[in-house]
């Protein structure tokens, strides 16, 4: 396949499910909507497998071996990388402000910040402006859909689930490098998985290993935590606990 | 009437005409000052260089004094709360405020090295977001919201929102999940919460 014809296909893949997923469901605000709980149960123990077995002690070996200041340089050069894909998501949801930011940004620390290895931008003000397919599917109008947990990436639903596809396809330095470059922003993003990984192991085997129910703490952190980037009002949040029958928001 | 009588009746009846709008009105202005002052506590414990099992107890005490530790508790278990009895609720709540302050304590040594600033606060329904940001060391900023009510007669914070993510809702579902894990069993969960976090 061309690489031009990849996006497009993609597209026209994500434009056809997504466009049958808001039929279907569309209350995305509040609760949780987890009909496929059995498939997701089962993926998420294949997570915490691979997390215990591989994640893990790759990552703290990784963690242990680099000085702090070693893994916030990978971790810039990965956020560097991924500054194109941000782009072109801003121009998609028309947020025009941020493209031009972002391009900025990327210009500066290209040359500047040697290749992206450092970040000189963020201190003149030019932070980076996050953005992700999901996000403009969201802006977009496609509703959530159900809570899924995908292999090796965890937490998502069905709309970014789809989203995460989009990005990959539309990465230009996936589509428009060929071998072996266009695999050194899939090696940057992993180091820095692995970095983050190591950064917020407490936090992490909190969830995986110390709850109860870490499936159902995972779904629920993860769907608050992009409710609010996605700038969704969590209706649930601010149920009122001292309500005159204190029982009724239960 | 006499005088003493006349005095009583006024101080009482100007007390029935000031205690109810005294009670009702939390203003922005006094729940961000609530917020500063767990802000201020919590700095002061960032900065102290303390054990994790003194900032374990520095937690508990900030949590205790600027938390409405029952109304939070309660939320956590749910519905679950009105089948059980009021000694079996203090014994869940005491358990629940160990439990919390040992999970959420012990991070507190992440936070070394960085600080928290008030923002600003503003009205929602019934109650006040106090909105904050955390600066750490080698993190983007984030933000951390509280929310503040007085319904339990002094302004007190039920809720603390870290970029999207309410520790009352996590715990709702963390509390459920250990509680359907036993059943339904009231005093079990009481009994691990002893130990757990």
């Amino acid at each position: 396949m061309s690489h031009i014809a990849r996006p497009a296909l993609a597209l026209a893949f994500v434009l056809g499910v997504a466009g049958c997923a808001t039929e279907q469901v569309n209350l995305s605000t509040g609760g949780i909507y987890d009909p496929y709980e059995d498939n997701n149960r089962r993926t998420h123990q294949f997570n915490k497998d691979l997390d215990r077995l591989v994640v893990a002690p790759m990552s703290n070996g990784y963690g242990k071996s680099t000085s702090d200041g070693l893994r916030e340089v990978f971790g810039n050069f990965a956020s560097h990388l991924a500054l194109p894909n941000d782009v072109i998501n801003n121009v998609l949801q028309g947020e025009l402000d941020a493209a031009v930011q972002n391009t900025g940004r990327f210009a500066m620390n290209t040359i500047v910040g040697f290749a992206g290895f450092f970040d000189p931008a963020s201190d003149v003000g030019m932070s980076q402006i996050d953005a992700d397919f999901g996000q403009t599917l969201h802006v977009w109008g496609f509703a959530e859909g159900p809570y899924v947990e995908m292999p090796f990436l965890g937490p998502s639903n069905s709309r970014d689930s789809i989203g995460v596809f989009v990005d990959i396809a539309l990465n230009p330095f996936i589509v428009i490098l060929q071998d072996p470059q266009q695999y050194v922003g899939i090696f940057a993003y992993i180091l820095d998985s692995m970095g983050d990984r190591y950064e917020y192991d407490t936090v992490i085997d909190s969830i995986l290993y110390q709850s109860a129910d870490s499936y159902a703490q995972t779904r629920s952190i993860y769907l608050q935590n992009r409710r609010y980037q996605l700038g969704m009002s969590a209706e649930d949040l601010y149920l009122d606990p001292y309500s005159d029958d204190p029982y009724e928001d239960f | 009437m006499k005088r003493r009588e006349f005095i009583a009746a006024l101080s009482a009846l100007s007390v029935a005409v000031i205690a109810p709008t005294g009670a009702l009105a939390l203003s922005d202005a006094q729940a961000k000052s609530l917020v500063d002052n767990v802000v201020r506590d919590i700095n002061k414990v960032i900065s102290s260089g303390k054990s994790v099992s003194g900032m374990i107890k520095d937690f508990e005490r900030i949590f205790v004094k600027y938390g409405d530790v029952p109304i939070i508790a309660r939320s956590a278990l749910g519905a679950d709360a009105r089948r059980v009895s009021k000694s079996q609720l203090n014994a869940y709540t005491k358990a629940f405020q160990g439990y919390m302050s040992r999970k959420y304590g012990r991070r507190f040594e992440e936070f070394i090295g960085g600080r928290i600033e008030v923002k600003g606060a503003r009205r929602v329904k019934s109650f006040h977001e106090v909105k904050t940001t955390a600066y750490l060391k080698g993190q983007s900023p984030f933000a951390v919201d509280f929310l503040v009510s007085d319904k339990s007669g002094k302004p007190r914070f039920f809720d603390m929102i870290i970029e999207g993510i309410s520790l009352r809702l996590t715990e709702k579902e963390e509390i459920g999940a250990m509680l359907d894990k036993r059943k339904g069993n009231i005093d079990l969960l009481t009994k691990d919460l002893k130990k757990a976090g």
